[in-house]
């Protein structure tokens, strides 16, 4: 068991961690996760007793861990899987390792099995690739057969087969009763690996839940529903027979509605009293990378612009027309991934943030944005053509 | 966390590093081979000294000329067993594994001096049995007065040249700048420093001005040193005492 409490580290006039205090319990794999800079690897740096913390306190087992008695048969890292000497063979990094807790050289050869290792076990660390660096760190954290096991970024350069077997190690060392702590910035794999979460931004608390408690609190899940793209009335009559029995209805890029507060059933029913047809009616559970990204927007100390590739653009031949540029999804736009909270109506959903000044010089800020809702020109054509149609 | 436990590993790492073979390696070779190219030239050179330097010359300082370049070697071989560690990030896993800065260092620093005195010492002896062969009727016995002690206090030299740089290394951590500034300070600053009339009375106090007085067995006429060969080592051991010292409590205060 893993406890903080109320654990700052200040470095200068930077706190990178504030007031943190948590628990991670034995059983489970407890995922950490966190934008980069938000404070992860000195939290565990600071559980490592490498870093001391400014105040507060962080102990494993009850105690700090430079007192911790025999550390290395009790707690096992992996913190940086290029942190080894790269003329030193593999056997050798293992080896002084297994020394340092009188551990016999036995041992070494079986963790090199488990990681499986033993083919490069003479070869220098030096030649080895990421994958290879993280599964020679995972060996190491496994030498002591410690009861608590830390990992940072564990699956960072590892193949799928890796990632998998990584997977199905943190869960068999938590099933056996083992503390695991894993960082992790795949959200995906966090999702099928961790079953508790800590979430930190900026060095502080975020969140301390079970992964599906994470996703329902922070994300809605939300009923997507698209009525035919043909008549665009259908779709605000819709619109309006929803909102009216209580549900939000927010307008999708490609025309479909996203519908929050409403069971799938009554929507159908709606629908179907208001005499609108459904091409899509379909319900949409959110992962936990919404809700992680939802939870730590406000929190990412580094965030991407669009490439504004300021001079650099070719010019284009005279008279010929600019290609449309269709935005990416999450380009330059905050808060695309996030469903709006159901409590508190919440920013439109993808609705571009921070769309350029009107005036702006760069063409290409000035792209054509694909209008929110549908054209009205061509939507009056094909109106009439509907009506046509139907005489 | 037994200590026998840290300096088994210690050795495991120093061994395992090709580093260690070249460092101490050069160390050896360009000691004895420029002590015994010096003793070669000096013994030529011999009808040629006035009356003065005749009487005061001293073969078995002579063979020892060499230690002025091979010490660079046993700097970068102590700069390189500490600093190792934290360019390589290593530092962090073996921290981990060794909450006890104490037991780390100076197990670590054990190891290393261990095998600096072991190298040390036969090359010392090398050194001077190669430049008294090379001396002919110049040459010194080894049971003359003063030659053990100082064929032993060559190989002390160095050791102390190593641990004094592993101290340095722990205080400044990367390599890169305690090499830059070791090396350019044994190999002129301190000659300077310790020639120069005006910073000569400072100058004699630093380490490896004070510590190459063990390797004389006869004064120089002008020499006014108010230490001993012995006195000498000894500000040699407080400057190493005090370089470890420093690096042990930046280790324990600072985070890795």
């Amino acid at each position: 068991m893993i406890e903080a409490v109320g654990l700052t580290k200040r470095y200068g006039a930077k706190t990178a961690v504030y007031n943190l205090s948590f628990q991670v319990r034995p059983g489970t794999v407890t995922g950490f996760l966190g934008p980069n800079g938000s404070g992860k690897s000195t939290t565990m740096r600071m559980i490592l007793g490498l870093d001391a913390p400014s105040q507060g306190q962080v102990t494993i087992g009850g105690y700090p861990y430079r007192k911790l008695p025999n550390a290395p048969r009790q707690v096992g890292a992996l913190l940086d899987a290029k942190a080894v000497h790269g003329g030193r063979h593999a056997r050798n990094h293992l080896l002084c390792l297994a020394q340092l807790s009188g551990i016999p050289a036995r041992r070494v050869d079986e963790v090199l099995g488990v990681v499986g290792l033993q083919e490069v076990a003479k070869k220098r660390s030096k030649g080895f690739s990421l994958g290879m660096g993280q599964r020679l760190g995972i060996a190491a954290a496994l030498l002591g057969d410690p009861q608590v096991l830390l990992f940072d970024e564990p699956v960072n350069g590892l193949d799928p087969e890796g990632i998998l077997w990584v997977r199905n190690l943190m869960k068999s060392l938590a099933a056996e009763g083992r503390t695991v702590f894993v960082s992790s910035h795949l959200m995906s794999e966090m999702a099928l690996t961790a079953e508790h979460l800590i979430v930190i931004g900026r060095g502080q608390l975020l969140a301390d839940m079970s992964v599906t408690d994470f996703i329902s609190a922070n994300s809605a899940d939300f009923a997507r529903v698209r009525t035919p793209d043909t008549d665009p009335q259908q779709r605000e009559k819709l619109t309006a027979a929803l909102t009216e029995a209580g549900g939000q209805v927010l307008p999708e890029q490609d025309g479909a509605l996203r519908v929050t507060g409403l069971p799938l059933p009554r929507i159908s029913d709606l629908a179907h009293d208001a005499d609108v047809r459904l091409w899509e009616l379909s319900p949409h559970q959110a992962s936990l990378e919404e809700a992680y990204m939802r939870m730590t927007q406000g929190a990412v100390d580094y965030r991407s612009t669009i490439d504004q590739r300021a001079g650099l653009q070719e010019q284009l031949p005279p008279g010929a027309v600019p290609q449309p540029q269709l935005p990416v999804p999450g380009q330059g736009q905050h808060g695309w991934y996030a469903p709006p909270p159901p409590q508190q109506g919440g920013q439109p959903f993808a609705m571009p943030q921070g769309a350029p000044a009107p005036g702006d010089a760069n063409p290409y800020a000035a792209a054509p944005q694909p209008p929110a809702g549908a054209p009205a020109p061509e939507m009056t054509k094909r109106a009439t053509d509907n009506e046509d149609a139907a005489r | 966390m037994a200590a026998t436990q840290v300096l088994k590993s210690e050795w495991t790492k120093i061994r395992s590093v090709s580093s260690t073979v070249w460092t101490l390696g050069l160390a050896v070779v360009v000691t004895i081979a420029l002590g015994t190219l010096i003793s070669i030239l000096s013994k030529n050179d011999y009808d040629n000294l006035s009356r003065e330097d005749k009487i005061t010359f001293d073969p078995t300082f002579i063979s020892f000329a060499g230690m002025s370049l091979g010490q660079l070697a046993m700097i970068v071989f102590g700069v390189l067993v500490v600093s190792n560690e934290y360019s390589t990030g290593m530092i962090r896993t073996s921290l981990a594994a060794v909450p006890q800065r104490a037991t780390f260092l100076f197990s670590k620093v054990a190891v290393a001096t261990a095998l600096a005195f072991v190298v040390g010492l036969a090359t010392s002896f090398a050194s001077f049995f190669l430049g008294q062969a090379m001396l002919g009727e110049y040459r010194a016995q080894i049971g003359d007065p003063g030659v053990l002690r100082a064929v032993i206090g060559g190989g002390l030299y160095m050791t102390l040249i190593a641990m004094f740089s592993m101290g340095v290394a722990a205080m400044l951590r990367s390599p890169m700048l305690s090499l830059g500034i070791l090396m350019p300070f044994f190999f002129l600053i301190s000659n300077i420093l310790g020639n120069v009339g005006a910073t000569k009375k400072v100058g004699r106090y630093l380490p490896d001005q004070a510590g190459s007085k063990i390797m004389q067995v006869k004064t120089p006429f002008d020499d006014s040193t108010p230490y001993g060969p012995w006195g000498g080592l000894g500000i040699m051991v407080a400057w190493t005492a005090a370089a470890l010292i420093g690096g042990y409590l930046l280790l324990k205060k600072r985070d890795a």
